[in-house]
Formats: structure tokens, C-alpha cells, sequence
């Protein structure tokens, strides 16, 4: 025998154990091996005592559905194990999950530096809805990491980001960035949709607060609208003067410090007990539970998405019809290394290419692929076209739509889990006909 | 509130309520690296039912200053001049693993002070596994990973926190992980190594105690809970199923329940 003795590891779940039975006790609920849906607005008191107990936030449990459900608790505790977070908070939708996110951190008067390539919705939140409430941003570029430093002011309570740029796949310098935030006393909040907590651990890499919009691959079947916010626990609320609807007594609840008495998960009370009781985005348990239906499968789903997105990659590389291609496991895109640190289980299965012939190959393109469906979504099973410019950004004028660093010839790429044969031969019927728009469009 | 012990300050939470000094004084005392945070669900409903429920923060931990006590009689005395600098005669005591040999030593060396006990996975003695220690001693967050894997029950690795959302292995890691673990883990660990005088101090106890135990604590285990118990007079001893020795987070409301039963009992609140 040996005299080595046996070096003691942790036994705790690995990744895709929790994303099969994370947040959920079947003992507890009738035996039930499946999440049961909680489909109720309300929940019993025991008695009057127990009624107040909970408005008191004196024990753990359920009131109404707008502030939380069992069934959407599965969810949420299931993500922020997932993503190595001390709580979540799901919403109706990833929209609803930056702006509870941002009404959380900041009131009147605020400021936010955020990077400027992001999903057009949240663009148009930050640049024109977020000023109706008195929260000003700055835009940075997010490669300019040093801007990030100099458009912080006074008054900036966080910096927001996407940690792949939608749609031009420019990664954010998370270690950097955070350093910067925090050096300032202040949260590096990420939308980290395109990744999932399989490809990145944004808390890993210095981020406070992560959001998702679990519509994509989390729930994975372009089934449900869904999003969540998910707290690091790190950050601490009570290092400065910053903050004080998390440090000081609140009103709403009998002068309740958020950070005083929930420490590491004070950020997620505080947006259940304020921004869903005054806002109100809850998660339906039916969406919930369709999206716990597909991060059981989620280790399987991405190792699949991105090895179609690698050859995908190669394919539109070698094509005579494309002009360039962005997606980070092209050795000269820019953030290449990075993203080797930040993805290292795989780049994602996003891809951005412009097709030559510009904005009328574009439109050929996608009016004549049968496979890939052309709408507003990604991070469907599917493989999923569409044109930024005329679709998800066309909201934005031609100045906007530059520095969001869009162009008129990409096309937005979410490559599903097709067999990648299919998907290959449908795109040679869009770049035939892009070759020839007008005469495809007669016919 | 903050006040100050031995010219340190010392942070407590107050379970979201003023502290009044007409109230009876509840003191909760967290286990090994631990923060006052472990006990919010008890605290609040204890504080909105006529206690002054403190949960302090040990010298060195979580919004404490001062550093790190280095032996649970030195914690005990702690626990003691923490009474008297609250302006309080007396107060009811609620530990929690290490906490549980603090205040038994506390209450065996300060009987007129301490008017109940209460003990959640408490042991007469805990020795550490040494490469756990040594882990801890030398500051590598392993301890702190391995901490939580034993200290939560099977149920409990699983999740399903009563606070919807929150996820109870990570909150707890956060919180150990929040100061430098070779000052807190590394320090406590050592204190619970060290301590050899539970039984002799169970012996002492003289007013209500209560233990709560879980069968599938492997930090202290029911059998060991029960020797503890079996030596203070007159001890009420409640067994929860499926349940490590996180049951103050694992079955929160569980032990809420029999805590509130025993200690409304035996130290009535202040009445509104």
C-alpha cells in the first residue's frame, strides 16, 4: 500500500450535472423527477404571522408570482450555479433583465459608460430611453479600453457591456475592463447571451453582474422569451458613498440595508424586492420551465453549435461570393488571443460576413436561402439569417449605424445544429442567387 | 450597528430592526470563516418579534476589525464583553458550528449572563481534518471549496434555497471567501483543533438548551451532537432528515420554527 496520502477534492456538481439538477429537490415536491410548472399567481399563508413574515423578508418563500415563483426559482437558482453566481433574478425577456439591472444600480442623475456595439434594442434603451429617466451614458468602442477609463465620471455607477459585440463579434477586454470599474469603486455589469455560462464565466473574469437573454441558447429551441440577471457576490456595495439605495435604510422595507444584511446577494434582493415589485417583468413558470427544458441539454447544444460554426467559418472563408468574415476563431480577427482566454470551450456560433455585391447580394441572399430562416433572434437550434442594417439596427441612422460598426453588405450568421452539409448547400442557393440578384428576383 | 469591544469595532446585524435597549438580546455567532450573513433567516424574525437579534461579525470577519481571535475561549470571553457593550445584563445565545463551542464555553463561564442556548451542529469537540487545516492555513481557496462540499448535506448540493434565486453553495463560498482565508478559515480552523474543553464546559450549563442536529451533517455528526447534549442538564434535542450541517440555510424555516418555539418559550420578547 501506499503511504501517499489521498489529496482531498471537492465533490460539489460539475457543470452538466447542475444543468440537469441544479435548484431542485423532487423530495420537496411530491416526488416529482420533473420541475413541476407552478402555474399560480398566489401562495397560501400559514396565518397571519406568516403573512408578515415573508412581506418582512423574515423567511424565504413565495407571495405572488410577479416577485417569484417555484418554478421559475428552479431556473434561477440553476443559472447562477451554472455561472459560479450567489443568486439570479429571471424576466420576461433579456430587455427587462438590463433594464431591472440598471434601475437596480442607478436612479436620476446617474451616468453609465457603455460599449457601443450591442444588440440595437439595447442600444436605443441606453441611448434615448434610459435620458428620459435622467441616466446619461457614454458610448465607448470595445477595443477601446482605455476609453472606458476616460468616460468615467463622478457620477458613473457601472459599466455595461456585451462580451461579444452584437453583431460584429468584438470582444470586450472583461480582465482589463473590470480592473478599470473597479479601480473606479464601481460594477462591470455583461450581457453574456452569446456565450452561456458553457463557452465563459464572466465572474471569472471580473464581472459583477451578469445578464443573459435566455431566449437564445440557453433555452435553445426559439421557444420562449426569457432573461435573467445573475450576481457575482464580489462586488462590494459598501466601499463607497456610490451607492446608497444599497447601503442605506430603504424605506420600502421598514429601512432595510440591502448590503448591510445580504452581503454577496444584496443586488438580486434588491432588484426582486424593488424592480419586480414596482416594475413587474416576471418570467412566466410555462417560459420557465421551456427554458429548463433546454439548458439540460446545453453542454450537448454548444459543443455542436460551434463545431458548425468552425466549419462553417472555413467554408465562408474559401467562398468566392464573401468579402470577409468576423468570428474570434479567425486567426487575424482582432480579438483572436482574446479570445482564447475569455472562450475557451468553443467561440460561440455567431458569424458576421459581408457578401460581395453588398446591400442587393445581401437581400438576394437572404430572400433566397430555404434552410436558414431569415427573423430577429439567435441562438436557436435552427440555423438563423438576417441583414443588421435593414433588420435588427434598422432603427439607427446612418451615423449610429457606423459607429455601431455595421456595414451594408453583412449579413448576421447563427449557425444551428443542422447537419453542416445542408447547411452549406442552402447557402449555396442564397450566394447563387446573390451572384445574380436581379435575375433570381424576376424569376 | 457598529460599537466597539476591546477597542475594536465590532459590526452586528440587527435583523433589519433598531436596536432597543428594553429588548431581550439575542446573539447569533457564525461557524469557520463565516459572516453574520449565514443567519438572516432567523435574525429577521426575531427582530420583528420584540428581541434585539444580533448577529455579529467575529474580530477579523466579514465588517468586523480587529484581527482574528485565535481560541474559543478567547471568542467566548469575546461573545461575554459583547453583551455588556451593548448596555445588556444578559442575552440568550444561538451558535452555529464553531460557534456552538464558543457559546457553550461562554454560558459554562458566564452562567448569570446567558439565560438559553441554543446549538445548530454543535459538537463537544471538532477536529480538523489535517490537509483541511493545512489548506486553510496556508490561504488556498480549496479549503474554503472543500468546506462547502462537506457542509452541505446531499440535499443541499443540489440547491433549492427558501429565498427564491439565491444558490446557497455559492453564497456561502463568496462569504468565506470574502476576507483572507489564511485569517479567518485558516485562524478558526485552528481555534476548533486546539479546543479541548467542550465536554468539561457542557458540564456547567446550566440554563434551557436546545440542539438541533442534521442527519446527514458530516461536520458534526448527529452522534456527536448527541454526546454534546447528553452532558447539559435537561437539553431538548431536534433531528431534521435529509439535512447537512448548513441547516440554518439548507432548512431554514425548520429551524426557524423550533428556535422560535424555544427560545419565545424560555426568554419571552418584549411584549408590544
Amino acid at each position: 500500500m501506499s503511504d501517499k496520502k489521498k489529496e482531498l477534492k471537492p465533490n460539489t456538481y460539475k457543470f452538466d450535472t447542475l444543468s440537469l439538477h441544479a435548484g431542485y429537490q423532487p423530495h420537496k415536491n411530491a416526488g416529482s423527477r420533473q420541475v413541476p410548472i407552478y402555474q399560480t399567481t398566489s401562495y397560501l399563508f400559514d396565518d397571519v404571522d406568516h403573512a408578515a413574515a415573508l412581506f418582512n423578508l423574515e423567511r424565504g418563500g413565495h407571495i405572488y408570482s410577479r416577485i417569484s415563483n417555484p418554478t421559475v426559482g428552479v431556473l434561477e437558482e440553476r443559472v447562477a450555479s451554472l455561472e459560479g453566481g450567489t443568486a439570479a433574478l429571471a424576466t420576461s425577456s433579456g430587455m427587462s433583465a438590463i433594464f431591472l439591472a440598471v434601475m437596480t444600480l442607478c436612479e436620476a442623475g446617474d451616468h453609465l459608460v457603455v460599449s457601443s456595439q450591442l444588440y440595437g434594442g439595447t442600444v436605443n434603451l441606453f441611448r434615448l430611453t434610459l435620458p428620459k429617466f435622467g441616466i446619461k451614458c457614454t458610448f465607448v468602442k470595445p477595443r477601446d479600453t482605455e476609453g472606458f477609463k476616460k468616460a468615467i465620471q463622478k457620477n458613473t455607477k457601472g459599466i455595461f457591456g456585451e462580451l461579444v459585440g452584437n453583431p460584429g463579434n468584438e470582444i470586450m477586454n472583461m480582465p482589463e475592463i473590470s480592473k478599470i470599474a473597479h479601480e473606479a469603486g464601481i460594477p462591470l455589469m455583461v450581457d453574456a447571451t452569446y456565450q452561456t455560462p458553457y463557452l465563459c464565466k464572466p465572474f471569472e473574469h471580473g464581472a459583477d453582474i451578469v445578464i443573459h437573454s435566455l431566449t437564445k441558447w440557453m433555452a435553445g429551441h426559439g421557444s420562449s422569451m426569457a432573461g435573467i440577471l445573475v450576481e457575482g457576490g464580489k462586488f462590494d456595495w459598501m466601499q463607497n458613498d456610490k451607492f446608497p439605495t444599497m447601503t442605506k435604510p430603504y424605506e420600502g422595507y421598514h429601512g432595510l440595508s440591502f448590503a448591510e444584511e445580504f452581503g454577496p446577494t444584496a443586488f438580486t434582493m434588491k432588484a426582486r424586492a424593488e424592480g419586480m415589485r414596482d416594475f413587474g417583468p416576471c418570467l412566466s413558470p410555462q417560459n420557465a420551465w421551456n427554458v429548463l427544458q433546454g439548458i439540460e441539454t446545453l453542454s450537448v447544444r454548444m459543443k455542436k453549435h460551434c463545431s458548425n460554426a468552425e466549419d462553417m467559418v472555413k467554408y465562408l472563408m474559401n467562398h468566392e461570393s464573401v468579402a470577409w468574415v468576423s468570428h474570434p476563431s479567425v486567426p487575424d480577427h482582432p480579438d483572436h488571443e482574446l479570445a482564447k482566454k475569455l472562450l475557451p470551450n468553443g467561440r460561440g456560433s455567431m458569424i458576421a460576413f459581408g457578401i460581395k455585391g453588398g446591400k442587393e447580394a445581401g437581400v438576394a441572399f437572404i430572400n433566397n436561402v430555404k434552410l436558414a430562416s431569415h427573423l430577429a433572434n439567435v441562438g436557436d437550434t435552427r440555423t438563423l439569417v438576417i441583414h443588421p442594417a435593414s433588420g435588427t439596427h434598422s432603427q439607427m441612422d446612418e451615423a449610429t449605424l457606423k459607429f455601431a460598426g455595421l456595414s451594408h453588405d453583412m449579413i448576421r450568421l447563427s449557425v444551428g445544429i443542422e447537419d453542416i452539409e445542408d447547411i452549406k448547400n442552402d447557402f449555396e442557393v442564397g450566394f447563387r442567387a446573390a451572384r445574380k440578384p436581379r435575375l433570381v428576383s424576376n424569376q | 450597528m457598529k460599537f466597539k469591544v476591546n477597542n475594536n469595532e465590532v459590526y452586528a446585524s440587527t435583523g433589519g430592526r433598531p436596536f432597543d435597549k428594553k429588548k431581550p438580546l439575542i446573539i447569533f455567532v457564525h461557524g469557520s470563516g463565516l459572516t453574520h450573513m449565514t443567519w438572516v433567516l432567523q435574525t429577521r424574525y426575531f427582530a420583528f418579534h420584540g428581541y434585539n437579534a444580533l448577529a455579529i461579525d467575529l474580530p477579523g470577519h466579514g465588517l468586523s476589525g480587529g484581527e482574528s481571535l485565535k481560541s474559543i475561549e478567547e471568542m467566548a470571553d469575546w461573545v461575554a464583553a459583547v453583551i455588556d457593550a451593548v448596555g445588556h445584563k444578559e442575552a440568550s445565545l444561538v451558535g452555529h458550528s464553531q460557534g456552538c463551542l464558543v457559546t457553550v464555553e461562554c454560558t459554562a463561564r458566564y452562567p448569570n449572563k446567558i439565560k438559553t442556548l441554543s446549538l445548530m451542529g454543535g459538537a463537544g469537540a471538532i477536529p480538523m481534518n489535517p490537509q483541511l487545516l493545512s489548506l486553510a492555513e496556508s490561504n488556498d481557496p480549496k479549503a474554503v471549496d472543500l468546506m462547502m462540499d462537506w457542509a452541505h448535506g446531499p440535499a443541499g448540493h443540489f440547491g433549492g434555497h427558501p429565498v427564491p434565486g439565491l444558490y446557497h453553495i455559492n453564497t456561502g463560498t463568496m462569504l468565506a471567501k470574502s476576507r483572507t482565508i489564511q485569517n479567518t478559515l485558516g485562524v478558526d480552523f485552528r481555534a476548533c483543533d486546539n479546543y479541548k474543553n467542550g465536554f468539561e464546559a457542557a458540564k456547567k450549563v446550566k440554563c434551557p438548551t436546545l440542539s438541533i442536529l442534521a442527519t446527514d451533517d458530516k461536520m458534526c455528526p448527529v452522534k456527536e451532537g448527541k454526546k454534546l447534549a447528553s452532558l447539559i442538564e435537561g437539553s431538548q434535542v431536534d433531528i431534521i432528515d435529509n439535512c447537512g450541517h448548513m441547516m440554518l440555510l439548507e432548512e431554514a424555516d425548520r429551524v426557524l420554527t423550533v428556535l422560535k418555539k424555544f427560545i419565545t418559550t424560555n426568554y419571552p420578547p418584549l411584549s408590544s
